[in-house]
């Protein structure tokens, strides 16, 4: 049996369909290493989970466990839920991290429920004071930040996707497994995925260090490729308004606002997007906007460091050609 | 088959958002408040069953403050056959935890086949309220929906998921979640609004739902503090003469941006 020392912080690793550790696994186990020791937690079927237990430990993680759920895979929400139960009884850490992803923190959600733990959602760091972990928001879409604690216990934390850049240092691999009984709670049963097509090469819109979005004003499906062109140049990630993902120009995972993915990139690009306050809740906090919006009474001006009042038709086109001339 | 819609009202959205820095409180006078549009989908959703099934009834449930009771009427001007709220003094502030107890405690009280909510406020935006509230309750979430189809013991949908979509099943009774890819809810019409006034809206608070705000044996999540970031700024702002791409491309590049 593993001695899991006092300060444990215990984090539970996505996993996603190809059995491949999530994109949040780093800053996740990064986070953890900032205020305590970090144990990773991956939700498995029997036998499986070693190649992620070893990922993890490379991203920082001091301990793994692999806890083993006979409906893993097959049930939503409960058996992370019972994972997270087991884990937590062994570890007692001094706080538990998820990432905020959909099925993380309905996970979290249930675990907190359960334990009747003080939830903390969204966080886009953690830190330590002398009563012990606290969470860090940014809510609003920015326009405030907000340091949480609970009253007592260990406090269950869901991360924001992309939103820490601290990293652990790799670890030699200690690997625990868990066997989980299963709390037997009524569960939803889960079919096939269909997993979405993504431009591998492209970066993933959380956590992306430029970020070229458009709206209504590309006009349709077709033409919104134009944005893929000048992401694919400027190595960003593809965004979208609400109403162009409405009108079908994109899948609604490229959502930015409030109801959509909140981005906090180096550079973002609006193209033909008025800039809404429900838009700019979700990239108001990007170090640098560009706008380009035919309306010069348009609102994302108003928040944009170089803002051109242009067809983006042309502009566009003109600004990848100059682009990839000064690139050759 | 009873469906009970989880409604809130937010502050709305097309204004300035406050946080009252004393409190950490949302601010609920620095703006509108409205139904927020992702409960109106979720009833509409179930008010589209009800027109196709003549056994059913939609009850709306909303812990809120006194002062959203108007908003929570809303529901049964849309069609609702009545409406739940609970209010109580105590619950000002209260964070998730205490806020799933509520509701969770409320629907036992009220009785339910399905419980249908959004997946996201768009004040909170927790996205955790479902799954906390089926935990309690010891039923299945069905979570995240895309589409919905209510058959008579069981509830299917498309779950939208971090990495593409897939079908979940749950039996009944069971706490689903919606996405905005559901449709737009129906307009309250004349008829809807005078009927509101004569259905049953039934306000309770935590004594009768025997709920203890102070209790110690749950741990709960409190804003330690709280500061407000400046407003962004305007910069540069040009109009195209024929040279905008190239000087935006110079600016980028200036800027190591590109
Ligand atoms: C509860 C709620 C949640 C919401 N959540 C979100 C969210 O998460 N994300 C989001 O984006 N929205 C959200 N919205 C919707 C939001 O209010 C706006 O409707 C939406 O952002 C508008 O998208 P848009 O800017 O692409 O479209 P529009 O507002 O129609 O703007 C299109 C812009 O394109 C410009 N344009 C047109 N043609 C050209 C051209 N050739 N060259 C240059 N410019 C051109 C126009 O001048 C115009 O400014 C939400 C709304 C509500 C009520």
């Amino acid at each position: 049996m593993t001695d899991y020392s006092a300060d444990s912080i215990l984090v539970l690793l996505d996993v996603t369909p190809s059995g491949a550790l999530s994109k949040s696994a780093a800053g996740l186990l990064g986070a953890a290493a900032e205020v305590g020791t970090p144990v990773a937690l991956i939700v498995a079927a029997a036998g499986e989970g070693e190649q992620q237990a070893q990922d993890a430990a490379a991203l920082g993680a001091t301990h793994v466990i692999v806890a083993e759920h006979a409906a893993a895979g097959t049930e939503l929400t409960v058996p992370g839920a019972d994972a997270l139960a087991a884990a937590a009884e062994l570890v007692r850490p001094d706080a538990i991290l998820v990432s905020n992803s959909i099925e993380g923190r309905e996970i979290a959600a249930r675990y907190a429920a359960r334990s009747r733990s003080g939830l903390a959602v969204d966080a886009v760091g953690v830190a330590r004071d002398a009563e012990g972990v606290v969470a860090r928001h940014s809510v609003y879409g920015g326009a405030y930040n907000v340091d949480s604690a609970v009253t007592w216990g260990a406090p269950v934390i869901t991360v924001r996707e992309g939103s820490i850049d601290a990293r652990a240092e790799a670890k030699p691999a200690s690997i625990e497994r868990l066997e989980v009984a299963a709390s037997g709670r009524k569960a939803a049963v889960t079919g096939a995925l269909e997993e979405e097509v993504v431009a591998s090469s492209r970066p993933d819109l959380r956590g992306a260090a430029k970020v070229v979005s458009g709206g209504r004003g590309l006009g349709s499906e077709d033409k919104f490729v134009l944005v893929d062109q000048l992401a694919d140049v400027l190595g960003a990630a593809v965004g979208a308004s609400r109403a162009a993902v409405d009108a079908g120009y994109v899948p609604q995972s490229h959502q930015v606002g409030q109801t959509g993915v909140s981005v906090s990139p180096q550079l973002y690009i609006a193209l033909g997007i008025s800039g809404a306050i429900q838009h700019r809740a979700g990239m108001q906090t990007a170090k640098t906007i560009v706008a380009i919006n035919k309306d010069g009474d348009a609102p994302i001006f108003e928040i944009a460091d170089f803002g051109i009042v242009g067809d983006l038709f042309t502009v566009v086109p003109q600004l990848i050609a100059a682009l990839e001339a000064r690139k050759a | 088959m009873k469906i009970v819609v989880l409604v809130k009202e937010v502050p709305d959205t097309y204004g300035d958002r406050k946080l009252d820095l004393q409190t950490g409180l949302a601010d609920r006078a620095a703006s509108e408040t409205v139904l927020d549009e992702i409960s109106e989908r979720a009833l509409e959703v179930a008010l589209a069953y009800a027109d196709s099934h003549a056994d059913t009834e939609v009850v709306v449930l909303s812990m809120s403050p006194e002062s959203a009771a108007a908003t929570v009427r809303k529901g049964l001007a849309m069609g609702a056959a009545a409406a739940v709220q609970v209010v109580d003094e105590a619950l000002l502030g209260a964070d998730l935890g205490l806020t799933a107890e509520v509701l969770a405690a409320a629907l036992r009280r009220i009785g339910f086949d399905l419980v249908i909510a959004g997946n996201q406020s768009t004040d909170g935006s927790g996205g955790v309220l479902p799954a906390m509230i089926a935990e309690h309750l010891d039923v299945p979430n069905a979570t995240s929906l895309n589409s919905v189809e209510i058959a008579d013991a069981e509830v299917r949908g498309e779950r939208a998921t971090d990495h593409g979509t897939m079908q979940v099943t749950a039996s009944m009774p069971a706490v689903i979640s919606i996405t905005e890819a559901l449709p737009d809810a129906r307009f309250p019409n004349f008829k809807g609004i005078m009927a509101a006034k004569k259905k049953p809206f039934e306000t309770l608070s935590l004594a009768d739902l025997d709920i203890d705000a102070e209790t110690t044996e749950a741990s709960r999540s409190i804003v330690i503090s709280l500061g407000e970031k400046p407003p962004r700024t305007a910069g540069t702002k040009i109009v195209d003469e024929g040279d905008a791409g190239e000087r935006l491309a110079e600016y980028l590049v200036q800027n190591r941006l590109a």
